[in-house]
C-alpha cells in the first residue's frame, strides 16, 4: 500500500473514531488530508469507495446513517465500542496456549488469521513467545486445494456445488450442498453440510473432491441449524464398532517383524519345509488385518478362523491368476 | 509475512502496542510485528503525519525515540486494538479448542482459562465454521510410550528406543536425542536426531515398543533443524524405485493415501498412477495386500516378484490345510 494512501486511511480511521456525529462524504472531503487532492468529484468518489471497501474488508465496523431528518445523504462514523478489542490479560501459562494455537496450523488460509489475531493480542498488551516450547506440537494441514473455496463458503453461508468420487467409484457425481462447516478429523478434512439431492446431511471428504468447488446463490442463504455438532458427525459416520478376534497364524522363522511384534508366540511348526513359529494375535478390523497379513506372502499362513484364511487366500489367487 | 499487503492493520495496532509496553527497544517491536527495523521506523514516520482533524501539532500522534527506544506520547485516540476478525478469531479460537481437547498436547485447563478470555475479548458468538479433532486412533501400548518420552524431553535425556521400521519390516535399537513430540494429520510422533542415521527423523510413537532413558544429556548437533512439514511427513528420497500401477477403483484409496505421481484415470474406470517406493520389500507387501486390485505395468521385476510371492504363499497354505 502507498505511503499517501496509508496514512489517508489512517487519518480517516481516526476523525470517524473522534466523531460523534456521522459525517458525509462531503465533509470528510473537507476534513481529511488526502482527499482535497482529488481532481474531480468523480474521482474523489472513487477513491472514497475503494477506502470504505479496505476498511470494511479490514472488519473495521463503518456505520452510516443521517444526524437529522433534514439531512439528505448518509454519513459515517465508527462507534468505539464496536471497533475495539475488548479488554483481555493472560497469566503466563495462558499466553503459552495461545502462542501454541497459533502455531497449530500449517495452512496458507489460516496461518495468516492466526498472526492477524496474534497482532491484536499484542498490541491489547499481552505479551506472547512464539516460541514457548511446548510438550506436544500439533499441527494440522490443509493443502487440499478445496478447503479454502469451502471455508470461503461456509463463513458467507453459500450453497456449494461440486464433482464428489465415492471411495470405489470412478465416475464422479454432481453434488448440491449447503455447508455448515469444514472439519479435520483424523488428519482429513471433511464437509459437513446438507446435500440438497439426498435431502440429508452428509460428511463429503475434501480429498474425493474433483475439479474446483463453485459457490452460487446469494450469500447467507445458508443456515447451520444451531443443534449441528460438526466433529460428532464426523466423529459417528467414521467410528463403526471394532469386531476384535483372535487368529492362529504360522510365520516363518525371523521374518514378518512388523506382525511379531504384536502377537504372541505359541510353538514352533516346520511348515512346507520351513522353519517357524505358530503365534497369536488380536486383530481389530477383519478386512484391513487381511490385507496387512497377505502382504507378507508366503511369510505368514493363516490357520485360524476360515474366514479369514479364505480372505488372504483370496488375495493371494487374485495375484497369482493374473500372471502377467 | 507480506508487509505491504498487512501494513494497515499493522499501523492500527502499533499505536496501543507501543501504549502497553513504554520505552519498548525498536528492535523488539520490529521481531513482534513481523518487519524489519527500517520498516518499523517507516511506520513510525508515517504516524507521526497522522492525527485528529485540525491536524496542528497538539493534533498529531506523538512518538518519541530515545536512544533505541520508543515512547508514545500522544496516542490521538488510537487507544486500542480493533477487534478481531471473522477468519482471525476462527483460526484463534478453533486451535484453541483443538489444543484444549486433545488430552497430552497441553495444559488443559491453562488452554480453557485462556479461551474463556479470548472468547469474552472477542465477544462475538458466531459458531466457527471449521472444527478440529487433532486426536488420532491410539492403541493403549502407544500412549504408554509418550510418557516416557516426554520424561525424558523435560529432563532433556538421550534415549534408547526398540522402533519398527515398515519399509523394511525390521526392528531396530536406536539412540536417539529427542527434540520435541508431534501430532501431524491425526498421528503422534517423535521429531529426534538419530545418532544411527545421523539426521534427524520421524519416529511413529505406534511403532515405537520400548523406551530407555539414558543417564546422559541430549546432544543434537547445533544443523539438526526441525523437520518441515508443510508438504507431509512422507519424502521422497534420492535412489528410489519407481513403479507403474493400474488401480481398481477399490484400490484407488492408494492414491489419496500415498504420495504419487501423473494419476491418470482411465476408461475402463482404473487409475494409473507412478509411484515412488525406498524399499522393495515395502512395495512388494503393498501389492501383495491388494490382490488383483492392482496391476504392475513397470518394472517387469516387481511384478514377476509379486506373482512368485503369491504362489509360494497359495502352495504353503495348502500344505497347512493338509496338515489338519
Amino acid at each position: 500500500m502507498p505511503t499517501v494512501r496509508a496514512e489517508r486511511l489512517v487519518n480517516l480511521v481516526l476523525c470517524l473514531l473522534a466523531t460523534r456525529q456521522y459525517l458525509t462524504a462531503e465533509r470528510i472531503r473537507g476534513i481529511v488530508p488526502g482527499y482535497t487532492d482529488a481532481p474531480s468529484d468523480d474521482a474523489f468518489f472513487r477513491m472514497f469507495e475503494r477506502d470504505k471497501a479496505e476498511l470494511r474488508d479490514l472488519g473495521i465496523p463503518l456505520e452510516t446513517g443521517r444526524n437529522s431528518v433534514f439531512d439528505s445523504v448518509d454519513g459515517y462514523r465508527i462507534a468505539r465500542r464496536d471497533y475495539e478489542l475488548g479488554e483481555i490479560d493472560l497469566e503466563p501459562d495462558e499466553a503459552a496456549a495461545v502462542a501454541l494455537a497459533v502455531r497449530l496450523w500449517d495452512s496458507p488460509d489460516l496461518t495468516g488469521a492466526a498472526h492477524g489475531a496474534l497482532i491484536k493480542l499484542r498490541a491489547a498488551g499481552v505479551d506472547v513467545d512464539p516460541d514457548t516450547p511446548a510438550v506436544v506440537e500439533p499441527k494440522v494441514r490443509t493443502s487440499e486445494p478445496a478447503f479454502a473455496p469451502l471455508l470461503t463458503a461456509v463463513n458467507r453461508g453459500r450453497v456449494v456445488e461440486f464433482d464428489y468420487r465415492k471411495q470405489s467409484s470412478p465416475r464422479p457425481a454432481r453434488r448440491t450442498v449447503e455447508p455448515w462447516g469444514v472439519v479435520s478429523w483424523r488428519g482429513r478434512w471433511y464437509l459437513v453440510g446438507h446435500d440438497r439431492v439426498r435431502d440429508a446431511p452428509r460428511c463429503f471428504r475434501l480429498s474425493r473432491i474433483v475439479g474446483t468447488v463453485r459457490a452460487s446463490g446469494k450469500d447467507g442463504v445458508v443456515h447451520r441449524p444451531p443443534e449441528v455438532d460438526l466433529l460428532g458427525m464426523v466423529a459417528k459416520q467414521n467410528d463403526q464398532p471394532p469386531a476384535s478376534a483372535t487368529a492362529r497364524l504360522w510365520v516363518a522363522s525371523g521374518r514378518a517383524q512388523g506382525l511379531r511384534r504384536r502377537a504372541k508366540p505359541i510353538e514352533a511348526l516346520e511348515l512346507d519345509g520351513e522353519p517357524g513359529e505358530v503365534v497369536e494375535i488380536d486383530l481389530i478390523y477383519p478386512d484391513s488385518a487381511a490385507s496387512w497379513i497377505a502382504g507378507y506372502g508366503p511369510d505368514v499362513v493363516v490357520l485360524e478362523p476360515d474366514s479369514l484364511r479364505a480372505h488372504v487366500r483370496m488375495l493371494m489367487s487374485g495375484f497369482a491368476e493374473g500372471v502377467h | 509475512m507480506d508487509s505491504a499487503q498487512n501494513r494497515l492493520p499493522r499501523l492500527l495496532a502499533l499505536v496501543p502496542y507501543l501504549l502497553a509496553r513504554p520505552g519498548i527497544p525498536v528492535v523488539d517491536a520490529a521481531e513482534d510485528f513481523g518487519v524489519t527495523e527500517k520498516q518499523l521506523r517507516r511506520d513510525l514516520e508515517l504516524l507521526w503525519m497522522c492525527g485528529l482533524p485540525g491536524y496542528g501539532p497538539g493534533d498529531l500522534i506523538d512518538i518519541s525515540f530515545e536512544g533505541e527506544t520508543i515512547t508514545v506520547a500522544f496516542d490521538a485516540g488510537m487507544r486500542r486494538p480493533l477487534r478481531l476478525t471473522a477468519e482471525e478469531a476462527t483460526a484463534l479460537l478453533v486451535a484453541l479448542r483443538a489444543v484444549g481437547e486433545t488430552p497430552g498436547v497441553a495444559d488443559t485447563d491453562a488452554v480453557q482459562r485462556a479461551l474463556a478470555k479470548v472468547e469474552s475479548a472477542v465477544g462475538n458468538a458466531k459458531p466457527a465454521g471449521v472444527a478440529v479433532g487433532l486426536a488420532g486412533r491410539e492403541a493403549q501400548a502407544t500412549a504408554e510410550m509418550r510418557e516416557p518420552i516426554q520424561e525424558a524431553l523435560h529432563r532433556g535425556v538421550a534415549i534408547r528406543i526398540r522402533y519398527y521400521t515398515v519399509s523394511r519390516d525390521e526392528i531396530t535399537e536406536r539412540v536417539v536425542d529427542p527434540m520435541r513430540l508431534l501430532l501431524v494429520d491425526g498421528r503422534s510422533y517423535l521429531e529426534a536426531w538419530c545418532r544411527r542415521a545421523e539426521g534427524v527423523r520421524l519416529f511413529r510413537l505406534d511403532r515405537v515398543d520400548e523406551v530407555t532413558a539414558l543417564d546422559e544429556r541430549t546432544a543434537p548437533p547445533p544443523h539438526a533443524r526441525p523437520t518441515d512439514l508443510s508438504e507431509g511427513v512422507f519424502r521422497a528420497r534420492e535412489g528410489q524405485g519407481t513403479a507403474v500401477l493400474l488401480l481398481d477403483p477399490d484400490a484407488r484409496w492408494i492414491a489419496e493415501y500415498y504420495p504419487v505421481e501423473d494419476a491418470a484415470d482411465l476408461p475402463d474406470g482404473r487409475m494409473r498412477v507412478v509411484m515412488r517406493y525406498g524399499d522393495e520389500s515395502w512395495m512388494v507387501r503393498l501389492l501383495l495386500g491388494q490382490g488383483g486390485r492392482v496391476r504392475v505395468e513397470e518394472p517387469a521385476s516387481l511384478a514377476r516378484l509379486v506373482a512368485d510371492r503369491a504362489a509360494t504363499a497359495l502352495r504353503r497354505a495348502a500344505a497347512a490345510e493338509a496338515r489338519v
